[in-house]
């Protein structure tokens, strides 16, 4: 029997910059919505008929799971790959011809893609509802949202905040994005980032429209002085073009023990993961390391984003 | 006649982009490309004194209408230019040129990364995010771009 698949869009999530504050925001109130109905044990099954596309191209483990978690417990189902080896892109299909085929078995997708603008293209060539997990060194929005909602979540509000971005500025998309939301939600920013792994002037340029306070250094020390969050992010090994000066950034730029003191008692540290060096493991066992919670938000979050895609 | 015309003969059919500003006359036909360079009979017009401005370029090409993709690549280092369109040695269409504010398939992203530059039958796609000084968006890749930054314009 020929299934007839609803083909009317209704929303992609590609950037954080297509969103505005007030649509973020019902975000965040449909994710505790989420977070409430998983504590309760009384989600609703409104993805009961529909099939996640999961088109992982690039690795990922929280991403990927988490979504794929979040579909089962509104009902729905999922199928896909989480590499090109296991797709006919190991043959030489291009991704046009990939999503033509893809979409008849698909309500909605989750795509990762190497490519900057990837998943824009996709949602132009598609009329299934797109949400973005990563392409290239561009923009993650999911991972935004979910950092917001757990800023929101356990420091109780995001404005007026001094937020310190720790870590590669440059290649770290998480921050691109996060930076950006952070700004529209008047949050202050320290950018605290190794030599040469500044977020970069364009960058800059577009964040400073939002008249927010800014603060760059390449001091750790420096930077944390009287922050609220510290979001930490990795050296991008893989972005690198020699392997050593990443490894040597590693071992130097990291977040450790000594770094917290004199800070607020009611700080939290916030991470994307997975995490290799940049926070030493001490820290883990601090008061202030929140990034596993904030692991299990990603669940509510993303439930709420498939719920709002499709709604 | 006036010294101005006694330089360089009227054409009877083409295209005379005027107001060029000084010392860009020849990046503009360089832009256009090997298509016209190779093709068609053009004249660059070096510092000629201007009503309105001190000086400026002028460019004739003969036998040829830009296309609007020609003008908008124009656009991004003569903003101020006028292009007039001459059809039987009158001046038949005269309009200023403008920097619009979407360019598409004019010239590749210059980040190697970008889904534009890919295999795929897409085109790319720039927002004009600032004009003073000129600023482009990717709308794929999203990354911000000088116009020093495009290849083109190196």
């Amino acid at each position: 029997m020929c299934k007839i698949i609803n083909s009317s869009r209704n929303m992609d999530v590609i950037s954080i910059k297509d969103f505005s504050k007030k649509k973020i925001e019902n975000f965040l109130v449909e994710s505790e919505k989420m977070f409430e109905y998983l504590k309760n044990n009384t989600v609703p099954k409104v993805m009961q008929d529909k099939i996640l596309g999961t088109l992982f191209f690039e690795p990922s483990t929280r991403t990927r799971l988490s979504f794929t978690s979040a579909m089962y417990k509104l009902g729905g189902q999922v199928l896909g790959f989480g590499s090109t080896e296991s797709s006919s892109i190991s043959k030489g299909e291009n991704l046009t011809d990939t999503i033509k085929v893809v979409e008849n078995y698909c309500d909605l997708f989750t795509i990762r893609h190497p490519e900057e603008g990837a998943a824009r293209y996709i949602a132009d060539i598609t009329d299934k509802p797109v949400i973005n997990c990563g392409d290239g060194g561009n923009q993650h929005p999911t991972q935004t949202i979910l950092d917001l909602y757990s800023i929101q979540k356990l420091k109780g509000k995001i404005e007026g905040l001094n937020v310190a971005l720790l870590g590669d500025l440059k290649h770290a998309r998480v921050m691109k994005s996060l930076a950006s939301a952070l700004c529209m939600f008047k949050a202050n920013l320290r950018l605290i980032s190794p030599v040469g792994l500044e977020i970069g002037p364009n960058t800059l340029n577009d964040l400073k429209k939002f008249n927010t306070d800014i603060f760059e250094t390449n001091n750790i020390k420096e930077g944390l002085k009287n922050v609220d969050v510290i979001y930490v992010c990795r050296i991008q090994k893989e972005r690198f073009d020699d392997v050593y000066d990443a490894q040597r950034l590693q071992r130097e730029f990291r977040l450790k023990l000594d770094h917290l003191t004199n800070i607020n008692k009611d700080l939290i540290i916030l991470h994307a993961l997975p995490k290799i060096t940049e926070i030493s493991p001490e820290i883990d066992n601090t008061p202030y390391a929140k990034y596993f919670e904030q692991v299990y938000y990603g669940i509510p979050v993303r439930m709420a984003i498939l719920n709002m895609v499709v709604e | 006649m006036t010294e101005k015309t006694q330089l360089v003969n009227k054409i009877k059919n083409g295209t005379v982009i005027d107001h060029i500003p000084v010392n860009r006359g020849l990046k503009v036909l360089e832009l256009l490309g090997s298509k016209i360079l190779s093709k068609e009979t053009a004249v660059v017009i070096i510092n000629m004194i201007s009503d309105t401005l001190d000086h400026k370029d002028i460019l004739k090409i003969e036998n040829r209408e830009l296309t609007s993709n020609e003008v908008n690549k124009i656009s991004l280092i003569a903003p101020d230019a006028t292009l007039n369109i001459i059809r039987n040695w009158k001046v038949s269409q005269k309009s200023d040129i403008t920097v619009p504010d979407i360019l598409e398939d004019v010239f590749d992203c210059p980040n190697s990364n970008c889904i534009s530059n890919a295999n795929e039958p897409n085109i790319s796609k720039f927002n004009i995010t600032n004009k003073n000084p000129l600023s482009l968006t990717c709308q794929y890749c999203e990354r911000i771009f000088s116009i020093n930054e495009l290849p083109s314009f190196i």
